[in-house]
This record gives C-alpha cells, sequence and structure tokens, in this order.
C-alpha cells in the first residue's frame, strides 16, 4: 500500500467524520495535528529539536484571537496574521538558536517559549490567567461561510489542515526538503558540497514556526478562546509526544500521534490526572518498544512483508 | 608554471591542539593530475580538509583561479568552484542515488549532465532507485566521485578513491579520472596505491610530517624509484 493510498483512505475517513463523531473534538485534533505536522517537519527532516514550539502554537492563537475580537478581523484574514506573527517570532528565535546544537539547541528553544509565556501572562492584551474569551465565529470570505455552525467549520479546518499538510509534504519532497536531510545526515559534508547549513536549517525553522502558528490560529477559532496552556512548557512537551508516538520523520506520524493523545485526553478525561499518568506510560512504552513510533514500525513490517512477498 | 590554478602555501592546520599540517607548499596547474603521496598519518588527507575548510583551524595561503580562499567558509569555497569527495565518500543514506547526484547545487556553467554521469558508470544507472547504503562500495565511490561532476567545479580533491576495492573497479575509476583529465578537469589526488597513481598522475608531491618534501614529475618515476620506495616505506 503506496503513501498515497493510505493519505486517500485516511481523508475519506476525515469526509465522513463528523457524521459520527463530535465536530468539536475532531477539530481540535486535527490543529493538534497540523501543529504535530509542523514540529515534525524540523525534528524529523532538518534534525532539530525544538523544546519550545508552543510559543508559535499558543501565541498565534493570541494574535488571531485578538484581530478577530477586538480589531474585527476576518477570521481567515486573522489566521493568516496569527500565522504571520508566529513565523516573525520564528525569525529571531530561530537565527539565534540555531547557532548551536542538540541539547544547547532544544534549551535555547525553551529559554525563549518561557520568554513568551510570561510575556503573555503579563500583556494587557492576552487577558492573563483568563485568558482570550469569546471570540466570535464571525463568518468567513465575506459571509460565504457560517462558521458558526460547526459542521461548516469542520469542513473549514479540514480544508486548512489539508493545505498545512499538504504545504508540509511539498516541502519534504523538494529539493529543498533533500538538502536538508542531507544536513540532518552529515552536515560537514553538506557544507563542503556547497550549501549554507544555517541558512537552511533557519528557513526550515521559520517555515515550521508559521506552520505551527497556522494552527494554533485555527485552534483559536475553533475554541473561541486562547489561553495560557497553549503557550506552556507543557504544550512544547505534548507536541514531542504526539509526534514521538506517531513516528517522527514519517508523513502520517505526527497525524496519528495526535489523533491518539487527543482522543486519550478527551476520553479519559474523567479520570483526572490519570491521563498524565497513562501518557506517561504509552510514552515510556512507545520508546521501549516502537523506536520508531507507531506509523514508522508499520511502515517497517509492510516493507519487509512485501520484500518478502516480492521474492 | 606561469599561473597555477591552484597555489598553496604556508598551510598550517591543526585538529583541537594537533598541530597537523605545518606549512605545506604545493602548486597544481590548470587541467593537471597531481597526486599527494605519503606514509600513513603524513597529512595528505588533512590537506585536502584544509583547502575545503573543514578542520579545526587553518593559517595559510590557499589561492584559486587568483581569489585567496582561506578565510572563506566551506560552502563559498565549494561555490568557488573546488569540489571535494571525501575518503568516507559519504554518500546520503536517507536519499536514492538520483537524489546524490542530483544535490550538489551547480556552482558553474559547464557540468557533466546526469546522462554523462550514467554513461561513465553505467552501474549508476542500474541503481538509480536505490538508497544510498544499498550500495556496494564500488557503487558508492562511482556516485561519491559522479555527484561532484554535475556542478562545474574545475577542480577535484579526489580522496583515496581506490581504498578497498576490488582490482576491476580500481581499474574503471583510473580510466574514469583519466577522462576527465582529457574533458579538462583538474584533479588533485590523495593515494596510498602508489602503482595506481603513477598510471595516471602527471606530477607527485610527497608529504612528510605536515609538509611537502620532494616533488617527482611522471617521467622521472622510474629514475628516482628508489628514492619513493625510502618515503612511502613499501
Amino acid at each position: 500500500m503506496s503513501t498515497r493510498n493510505v493519505g486517500f483512505l485516511l481523508l475519506a475517513v476525515a469526509l465522513v467524520a463528523p457524521w459520527v463523531a463530535y465536530p468539536v473534538f475532531l477539530m481540535t485534533a486535527l490543529c493538534f495535528a497540523l501543529f504535530a505536522c509542523a514540529f515534525n517537519l524540523l525534528i524529523g527532516y532538518a534534525g532539530l529539536m525544538s523544546f519550545g514550539h508552543a510559543m508559535f502554537f499558543g501565541l498565534a492563537g493570541y494574535v488571531c484571537g485578538h484581530a478577530i475580537k477586538v480589531w474585527g478581523w476576518p477570521p481567515e484574514l486573522a489566521m493568516l496574521g496569527g500565522a504571520l506573527a508566529a513565523g516573525a517570532l520564528g525569525v529571531v528565535t530561530g537565527a539565534l538558536a540555531i547557532r548551536r546544537q542538540g541539547i544547547y539547541f532544544a534549551m535555547i528553544t525553551l529559554a525563549f517559549s518561557q520568554m513568551v509565556y510570561f510575556f503573555c501572562l503579563q500583556a494587557p492584551f492576552t487577558g492573563g490567567e483568563d485568558g482570550l474569551q469569546g471570540i466570535p465565529r464571525s463568518p468567513m470570505l465575506g459571509g460565504l461561510l457560517p462558521v458558526h455552525n460547526d459542521m461548516v467549520l469542520y469542513y473549514v479546518v479540514l480544508a486548512i489542515f489539508l493545505f498545512g499538510f499538504g504545504a508540509i509534504y511539498r516541502i519534504i519532497h523538494s529539493p529543498f526538503g533533500q538538502v536538508l536531510k542531507a544536513i540532518r545526515e552529515n552536515e560537514q559534508r553538506a557544507v563542503s558540497l556547497g550549501y549554507n547549513a544555517d541558512r537552511y536549517k533557519l528557513v526550515a525553522f521559520i517555515l515550521s514556526a508559521t506552520l505551527a502558528g497556522l494552527a494554533g490560529s485555527l485552534k483559536a477559532v475553533v475554541m473561541q478562546f486562547a489561553t495560557l496552556t497553549d503557550v506552556t512548557a507543557a504544550m512544547s512537551g505534548e507536541v514531542v509526544l504526539m509526534a514521538l508516538v506517531g513516528g517522527i520523520g514519517t508523513i502520517f506520524g505526527p497525524v496519528v500521534g495526535a489523533v491518539i493523545i487527543i482522543t486519550m485526553q478527551n476520553y479519559l478525561a474523567a479520570t483526572g490526572e490519570w491521563v498524565l499518568v497513562i501518557q506517561g506510560v504509552i510514552f515510556v512504552a512507545i520508546v521501549l518498544a516502537f523506536r520508531k513510533g507507531i506509523v514508522g514500525e508499520i511502515a517497517d513490517r509492510w516493507r519487509a512483508y512485501s520484500a518478502g512477498s516480492r521474492k | 608554471m606561469a599561473d597555477p590554478l591552484l597555489k598553496v602555501s604556508g598551510l598550517n592546520a591543526w585538529y583541537g591542539e594537533s598541530h597537523i599540517l605545518h606549512g605545506v607548499d604545493f602548486e597544481v596547474g590548470k587541467g593537471e593530475l597531481v597526486t599527494l603521496l605519503g606514509r600513513n598519518g603524513a597529512g595528505k588527507t588533512t590537506t585536502l580538509k584544509a583547502i575545503m575548510g573543514i578542520v579545526g583551524k587553518r593559517t595559510g595561503q590557499i589561492r584559486f583561479e587568483g581569489q585567496e580562499l582561506a578565510g572563506s567558509t566551506s560552502d563559498i569555497i565549494a561555490r568557488a568552484g573546488i569540489a571535494y569527495c571525501p575518503e568516507e565518500r559519504g554518500i546520503f543514506s536517507s536519499l536514492n542515488v538520483e537524489e546524490n547526484l542530483m544535490l550538489p547545487p551547480v556552482v558553474k556553467p559547464g557540468g557533466v549532465t546526469v546522462e554523462e554521469i550514467y554513461t561513465l558508470f553505467p552501474n549508476l544507472l542500474e541503481r538509480r532507485r536505490s538508497q544510498g547504503t544499498k550500495l556496494s562500495g564500488g557503487e558508492q565511490q562511482m556516485l561519491a566521485i559522479g555527484r561532484i561532476l554535475r556542478t562545474g567545479a574545475s577542480m577535484l580533491l579526489l580522496d583515496e578513491p581506490t581504498e578497498g576495492l576490488a582490482p576491476v573497479i580500481v581499474q574503471r575509476i583510473g580510466e574514469v579520472i583519466r577522462q576527465l583529465k582529457t574533458r579538462g578537469f583538474t584533479v588533485l589526488l590523495v593515494e596510498q596505491n602508489f602503482r595506481f597513481a603513477a598510471t595516471i598522475a602527471d606530477r607527485h608531491y610527497i608529504v612528510e610530517d605536515g609538509r611537502v618534501v620532494d616533488m617527482v614529475v611522471a617521467a622521472d618515476v622510474e629514475r628516482s624509484i628508489d628514492k619513493l620506495h625510502d618515503y612511502l616505506g613499501v
């Protein structure tokens, strides 16, 4: 089964899903799936482990929400604004962070995300501890899309998710993506072939930040609020978990990981703090048993199986 | 030599605290095929790496086509038209053969086309969709040489292209290097295999303890054979 067939299958599931499951839950899952895909672009293909991706996700949510609620922007424009704000934050933080590698890179991104967290806690427009509430779902495209209806909004969210997912797919399979893979594998060799590795890493960082911002903006529109939860270090950790569970460096892995984590949080919410314990257990089990994540393992088995049956 | 393509003078290089090159001087004319010979640890590979700017620290002069490169980073040096094929080959295992071939950026016009590379190395054409890791040592070496030809670089630095390969493949690589020379490429070759080097090179530089200590032109190899054996300890 090729990547394309898996894609069509998942798309078919996504198209009928809102008739079966609760649309707001599905939309939340799609927002996090896009967030995890954006994160995966950075770690899976550029080899950069960011521990501060919540800053892009969360800040974009605030910017988007503020633009809709206070400035009265239409949601599509506000989401673009949120994504671009995250991209701009990515330019500044990325330019400094990519000078270091490995754990130091992770620490610098964590430090920046903590700065953004405290900024969001104190800044007047975020509502501090209360968050930014009551973001109206104004109609999109000049009234063409009545997104106050959950079903309509679901398909809008799905379209935006597919746009982001498609963009990431294109990036990974472009010559730019191949240079990224080469840098991840052997940076010195890529540089001595004539590539400025830092510039490529920075562009990947900015793209990842912008798409994470798009996901955060989308979430603000869906949930009609933006809160500090989305800027915390815990959120940065959660996206790492989603990518790991699904499979880092695989196309569908982050989507699967995000859906699993969000489903767990949703259906196990009644157990309270136990959700975190269960998440922890799953995390440990995945790291120990499926080093490549769920999708990574399945893909490996499938390849081995089809290679065996061809003989 | 009136105007060498590459002129290296007083080149010093360090790996961390260890001082490896102690003032290397040599030059390579346009279209020449020159080797660096010497014992293990003499500093041959380090000389190539120092030219490419991938050692810890270096001083001295590296003039290429009249441009001073000693202060530049490796990506700038590669874009000036020097292509490096390292001993470990550096094939990217997550990319297939064709992607590896297409990866290096074109820095100047006039490079070898992909079709011509496949003509030089027919094995690569058969395996164009194979992952980099699934190639044999010989195929990896062909790919490592092939992919730097596309960029339009005029100077090739080849580090032990025959190491660990079957005689028939060594022969094939020798033929290809000779063809490249007739196409106008300038080649600086590091070799342990003196018998291989002697068949294709115009001149040989002897490297010892991080310095160039002697130079032998191809016509004098027969006459200097005892001296060479002394230097190389074979």
